[in-house]
């Protein structure tokens, strides 16, 4: 079968064009550099995104503290994270890095802190 | 009021700013202020909690706050002086620079001033869809500073109009936050964001995106009820009987955005119509000597990467401009076909210097030609260019020779 797909690894935004059986990547092509084809097959076994989003900060000198993953996940798995996300909160002083969330649902990546926020004075 | 002296003053604490005077001070200037409006450094990037920045300049990813933090840090570790809840309110062509703060007025006179102010949204189109003007209609920037700074959640059943990198993100973001994006419509016959935006925050969630349609009625009283959505023909008038009813509670506009140059006409510096941003050499120095300009005041950036390092770039010639002056940029640089604009729009042809380009319609398997005089001089072919993808294109020093005029064009064979 044949599938067109953009890579979002970087800007260059490439048109994959996709050959594949089942879940066996056939060949890939369009991709500027490497990373497209490892992305063209994980798309089509497993597709896997990062996330970003804001956690509640208690006594923060702002109401939230943004986060991200420090990995992808699977797709299927992001609106399951996102509520242990909305569930979580933290108390100032965050830093970036501060891990928010270790190992979030067993799937080995922590939420992480993007944003350094003082307490509230 | 007294007169402060100051080498270089910089109008605007984003990424392009700190950029700018992080490598003003590696290169040697000391003597810099930075005024910035808002209550913390770091511009816009504030509020793109989204990941996807800093992979040209750093090599990695990393969100909008971190990117920001980065030059944050190097500008407190240089000891840069930075004043912040100051906004810059006038600028003249002697490079006299009035701020206000909560104590009061300060006018400073500076050699060099960098103007690095960024852009804000457009709300063209939006203003003139007939219908009454009911709470719930945002710009996606500003629905972007309410959910990732105030968390206040701007509404739950939410439709977009114009296909532009922010509403997209914003159509995610909303998503991952519980509310239902039911489509997103873009005049134009083609959308106006990067593929990779298109993919990861509209196909990822199932979100439409429909070409050629615009929202042509507002409904509701006091929140907004409904909107009426149209096809449109090629000359993107709305085409009567195809009219379509939407219910929603939100509508987020992300028609596009436009460089902030109030300051910059002040001091009486030309505008490019094409950019809406300065008119500058290959030094970033606009029309008055001494204001120099990059950043999204310059010409509107998709990526902050490309931000920082046009402003380093300044930096540079900055340093060179307040230690021995500059050599004067005496070829202009012409576009034809459809290629949109250039920046920089002059040049010395003493130098290497990289055209930075959009095309004005979305193209496959087509040459960039450029031509000084009657002679080609660079040409290069790109597979596609999308207007949402600003381009480059160099033109080697040694094969500028003539002195004439430059023209960039496109080929299709
Ligand atoms: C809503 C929005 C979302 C964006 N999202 C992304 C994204 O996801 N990814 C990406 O790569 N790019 C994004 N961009 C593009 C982004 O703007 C650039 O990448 C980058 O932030 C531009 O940097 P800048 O320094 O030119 O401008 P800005 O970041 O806008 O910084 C300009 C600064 O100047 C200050 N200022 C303006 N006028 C005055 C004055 N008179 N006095 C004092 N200070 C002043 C402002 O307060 C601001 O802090 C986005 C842009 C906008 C508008
Ligand atoms: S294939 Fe490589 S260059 Fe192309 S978008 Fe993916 S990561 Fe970027």
């Amino acid at each position: 079968m044949n599938r067109t797909l953009t890579c979002i690894l970087c800007p260059n935004g490439c048109e994959l064009e996709v050959v594949y059986e089942g879940n066996e990547v056939q060949s890939v092509s369009g991709n500027k550099c490497p990373k497209g084809a490892g992305y063209a097959e994980q798309e089509i076994k497993n597709p896997m995104r990062n996330i970003a989003s804001s956690v509640k900060l208690e006594e923060g000198s702002m109401p939230l503290v943004s986060v991200r993953l420090t990995g992808p996940i699977p797709k299927a798995k992001i609106m399951d994270v996102m509520a242990e996300i909305r569930s979580a909160s933290v108390t100032a002083p965050v830093k970036i890095g501060d891990v928010v969330i270790a190992d979030v649902l067993g799937l080995g990546v922590d939420v992480v802190a993007t944003r350094n926020v003082g307490r509230r004075s | 009021m007294n007169t402060i002296k100051k080498q270089v003053v910089i109008i605007g604490g984003g990424p392009g700013g700190l950029a700018a005077a992080v490598k003003l001070k590696k290169a040697g200037v000391d003597d810099i202020l930075i005024l910035e409006r808002e209550h913390e450094l770091g511009g816009i990037l504030r509020q793109c909690i989204h990941d996807g920045f800093g992979l040209t300049r750093f090599g990695e990813t990393l969100s909008g706050p971190e990117y920001a933090q980065r030059f944050i840090d190097e500008v407190k570790a240089l000891g840069i002086e930075y004043k912040t809840d100051t906004t810059v309110i006038g600028l003249t062509k002697d490079k006299k620079v009035t701020a206000v703060s909560r104590d009061g007025l300060m006018e400073y006179q500076a050699d060099a001033v960098i103007l690095t102010m960024g852009c804000r949204e457009r709300t063209r189109g939006a203003l003139s869809i007939p219908g009454e003007r009911p709470a719930g209609v945002f710009t996606a920037g500003v629905a972007q500073t309410y959910i990732n700074l105030k968390n206040k959640m701007v509404g739950r059943k939410v439709i977009i109009l114009g296909s532009g990198d922010i509403g997209m993100i914003m159509a995610r973001r909303m998503t991952l936050e519980g509310a239902k994006v039911e489509a997103v419509f873009e005049i134009q016959p083609y959308p106006s964001g990067l593929p990779r935006n298109i993919e990861q925050c509209l196909n990822d969630y199932g979100i439409p995106l429909f070409l050629s349609h615009t929202v042509t009625k507002i409904k509701g009283h006091h929140r907004l009820e409904a909107v009426e959505v149209s096809q449109v023909d090629e000359k993107l008038n709305p085409i009567p009987g195809t009219e379509k009813e939407y219910e929603c509670d939100t509508l987020i506009l992300s028609v596009g955005l436009i460089p902030e140059n109030e300051l910059s006409l002040m001091a009486g510096v030309e505008l490019d119509p094409r950019t809406k941003g300065a008119i500058v050499d290959e030094f970033c120095q606009t029309t008055v000597p001494g204001i120099f300009a990059a950043g999204n005041v310059l010409h509107v950036h998709d990526l902050v990467d490309f931000v920082s390092l046009e402003a380093e770039k300044l930096a540079d010639a900055v340093a060179r401009f307040v230690k021995e002056g500059l050599p004067k940029a005496e070829i202009t640089v012409e576009t034809a076909g459809f290629v949109g604009y250039t920046v920089p729009q002059q040049i010395t042809g003493d130098a290497d210097v990289i055209l930075s380009f959009r095309p004005r319609k979305p193209m496959r398997d087509k040459y960039i030609d450029v031509y000084q005089g009657e002679t080609l001089i660079a040409s290069k072919k790109y597979v596609k260019l999308l207007p949402a993808e600003m381009e480059k294109i160099k033109i080697p020093a040694e094969k500028m020779v003539s002195g004439a005029n430059i023209k960039v064009v496109t080929r299709d064979e």
